[in-house]
């Protein structure tokens, strides 16, 4: 199973593997987000920092790093202190279940999927510390909004997963990817979807991105924060967005199956693919409002998940051995239908109150 | 134990992303739903009422540009009839078309920014806003062929306008104008059936029939409203009696209202100028005023449709060189007036967006 038969060997060959990968692909992730939204914006985008700009992220490493740490001077220090690390170290722990291709991973928990979820959440603690901490009404504001979000949304996503789970009979990210002979977004489109929204609110990205709406609440749980701490907010926060693609390439794109190409490139493609996707829609749509983000995650991911749920659980009791593309198409139709029907009986949040 | 609470008040401005400038609002929140707000106003002031008194009536055409930055062909147009009222000058029929084509691609200038701005405020990542400032960019083109300037243009003069208007203007207009419709259609295609923006802007912000015209609003704000109120109809000024152009109106008053007003009231302007291209005479384009102007001792009030409503501005002269009283109607400054019965059980977000939707510049709310 391990790629080297000493433990430690292998522990600490993954844990170097693991800072540099995220390392980069962070540094890749900024570099390509300005870039890419600058296409999206018919402008260039920066160009000036080394060949086609490629230095940006470098540039602005060494900016926020240079720049005065402030702590305010009414703020809780240790707290402060403490919750850019909270939500810095557990964004990393999710990369230990992540395979990047077959027996290439950290460590092959028996409850991958469980463990990414659960780790996952402490984020909020930490951007919740953040805004309690910075005595700022913004800050205050934003966290919040962080954690009602990630109260609402964790439930629609977990029930997502189970769907994957059950068709893979495996917690295990490695099992997930092995049990995998078509990509489970054809045969999960539903959960796909749900899995794909309620990650985006998780990690607090357009249309979600309410936690720090910089329109409304200037820059949210981290607006007092600058230098280092910053850094490992904004860190954190791209990290986290790597993560997402990852999971969402691991469970649903069938991880580093692919032809030709070598598996870790498939792997790299489809996480660049997810990510692609979310500076799409970041760069084109606007930012619900909070009461509507609330409606969406309990009057319409909800129990569409559950449904799925239901779905899912009939179709792995009594077709297991149905070929799976009229499975495919079945589930394409169910989804439409679904999404259709549901979204017409409710309503999005309410209007105004009356004081 | 009863728990001791506090009302949750936010201070937001004068420095922040979305006020437009240095706007304050004193937002007082149960949660994220605002119970109360109190607007401030004044960071902007400069006094230009007071400067305007003690300069010549030409030297207070540049001052008038810095009123609204957004518009200053307008304020000038404005400012420009109000004298040739107040000392009975008359302009020359090529320049009254000169104006009309400014006064309108001022319009579409200012709209463009307003629903960019708006959209901005919805949390549309300045996507939209570079969209609109495509557009833009090519008509502060024009408006640099003829005045030199890309923001502050000083082009109006007492009696016509400063330059005429050099040969290659009219060409490049028209195919500008040519193209025009099919960008109008292109942000309709974005932004007019989002389903975001529809969730955030449809009835968010409802200022009543009622209530806009108990507070004189005007310009799109009002119509929005629902009131048919257009100076360019209501009160022909220049020669907008001879176009055919149509007065878009809304019914709910709402946000997504005004948003879609304003480009409605693109088309309109493009419909104006496509007509103007056609009609534009030749012949001078300034009747002499002399330099020290002394206009008769009286007063004179002159309004136009500005592109965020009635501007007017009032003059009183003692036969001296410098006007004895300067007063400005500004629409951004009667229009804001609204505000917290707009805003008042709404949440956070929507505050941001409903100010953002009555469009305003702060240089012309303090002056």
């Amino acid at each position: 199973m391990y790629l080297f038969d000493n433990f430690w060997m292998h522990f600490v060959v993954f844990t170097a593997i693991i800072i540099v990968f995220v390392f980069g692909m962070a540094m890749g992730f900024i570099y390509i987000e300005r870039r890419g939204i600058g296409r999206f914006q018919i402008r260039q985008g920066p160009n000036r920092t080394g060949p086609l700009g490629l230095l940006q992220p470098v540039a602005d490493a060494v900016k926020v790093l240079l720049k005065e740490d402030l702590i305010p001077a009414k703020g809780d220090k240790f707290i402060f202190w403490l919750a850019p690390i909270i939500t810095f170290v557990p964004v990393f722990m999710i990369f230990a279940v992540v395979p990047f291709q077959r027996g290439a991973l950290l460590a092959d928990l028996n409850i991958g999927i469980l463990y990414v979820v659960a780790v996952s959440s402490v984020v909020s603690v930490g951007v919740f510390m953040a805004g309690w901490s910075s005595n700022n009404k913004y800050a205050l504001v934003g966290a919040m909004r962080d954690v009602a979000q990630l109260i609402s949304y964790e439930i629609p996503i977990v029930l997502s997963i189970v769907g994957v789970v059950l068709i893979a009979g495996s917690l295990s990210m490695v099992r997930i990817v092995e049990a995998q002979t078509v990509p489970f977004i054809l045969l999960q489109p539903l959960g796909f979807l749900i899995f794909f929204l309620g990650s985006l609110a998780e990690v607090n990205r357009t249309p979600f991105d309410l936690v720090e709406a910089d329109s409304e609440i200037v820059a949210g749980y981290n607006i007092e924060y600058s230098g280092m701490k910053f850094a490992m907010f904004f860190l954190a926060e791209y990290c986290e967005t790597l993560a997402l693609s990852a999971i969402i390439a691991i469970i649903y794109l069938g991880g580093w199956n692919g032809p030709w190409l070598p598996p870790f490139l498939w792997f790299l493609a489809k996480v660049f693919f997810v990510f692609f996707l979310i500076i799409w829609i970041r760069s084109t749509i606007p930012r619900l409002r909070i009461d509507q983000v609330m409606a969406f995650a309990w009057k319409f991911l909800l129990p569409m998940a559950l449904i799925n749920l239901v779905i899912t659980g009939i179709q792995v009791l009594f077709w297991q051995d149905v070929l799976p593309w009229p499975l495919i198409f079945l589930n394409v139709a169910i989804m439409i239908v679904l999404i259709l029907l549901w979204s017409r009986m409710f309503k999005l949040g309410g209007g105004r109150v009356e004081v | 134990m009863p728990i001791k609470t506090e009302p949750f008040i936010i201070n937001m401005g004068p420095q922040h992303p979305s006020t437009h400038g240095v706007f304050r609002m004193r937002v007082t929140l149960d949660g994220e739903v605002v119970t109360d707000i109190e607007p401030v106003i004044g960071y902007l002031h400069r006094g230009i009422e007071k400067l305007a008194e003690g300069r010549t009536y030409k030297q207070d055409i540049p001052l008038c540009d810095r009123l609204d930055y957004v518009c200053s062909m307008t304020n000038d147009l404005a400012y420009c009839m109000t004298v040739e009222k107040l000392a009975g000058v008359l302009v020359p029929e090529r320049a009254e078309y000169i104006r009309v084509i400014m006064a309108e691609l001022q319009r579409i200038v200012n709209h463009l920014i307003a629903v960019g701005a708006f959209i901005n405020d919805l949390g549309a990542f300045v996507t939209p806003f570079m969209y609109m400032f495509r557009e833009r960019e090519k008509i502060v083109d024009l408006f640099e062929m003829v005045s030199g300037q890309r923001l502050l243009y000083n082009y109006m003069r007492f009696g016509g306008v400063s330059h005429d208007l050099p040969e290659e203007f009219l060409p490049a207009l028209k195919k500008f104008i040519d193209k025009m419709p099919g960008f109008i259609e292109e942000y309709d295609q974005l932004l007019a059936e989002n389903e975001i923006v529809l969730a955030r802007a449809k009835g968010v912000g409802i200022l009543s029939r009622d209530l806009a015209l108990d507070i004189s609003a005007s310009g799109p704000v009002l119509r929005a409203s629902g009131v048919d109120w257009d100076i360019r109809k209501a009160d022909p000024y220049s020669i907008y009696d001879s176009f055919a152009f149509d007065i878009p109106t809304g019914n709910a008053g709402d946000s997504y209202d005004r948003y879609w007003v304003r480009m409605q009231e693109i088309r309109q302007s493009v419909r104006i100028i496509k007509q103007a291209i056609k009609q534009v005479p030749a012949g001078k384009v300034c009747t002499p005023v002399p330099l020290r102007l002394r206009p008769p001792a009286g007063e004179a009030y002159a309004r136009i449709e500005s592109p965020k409503g009635e501007l007017g501005f009032y003059l009183v002269s003692d036969n001296s060189p410098k006007p004895y009283r300067f007063h400005i109607r500004a629409p951004s400054l009667i229009n804001l007036t609204a505000l917290r019965d707009m805003i008042v059980g709404w949440k956070l977000a929507d505050a941001i967006i409903i100010f953002g939707s009555i469009d305003v510049t702060m240089a012309e709310v303090d002056r």
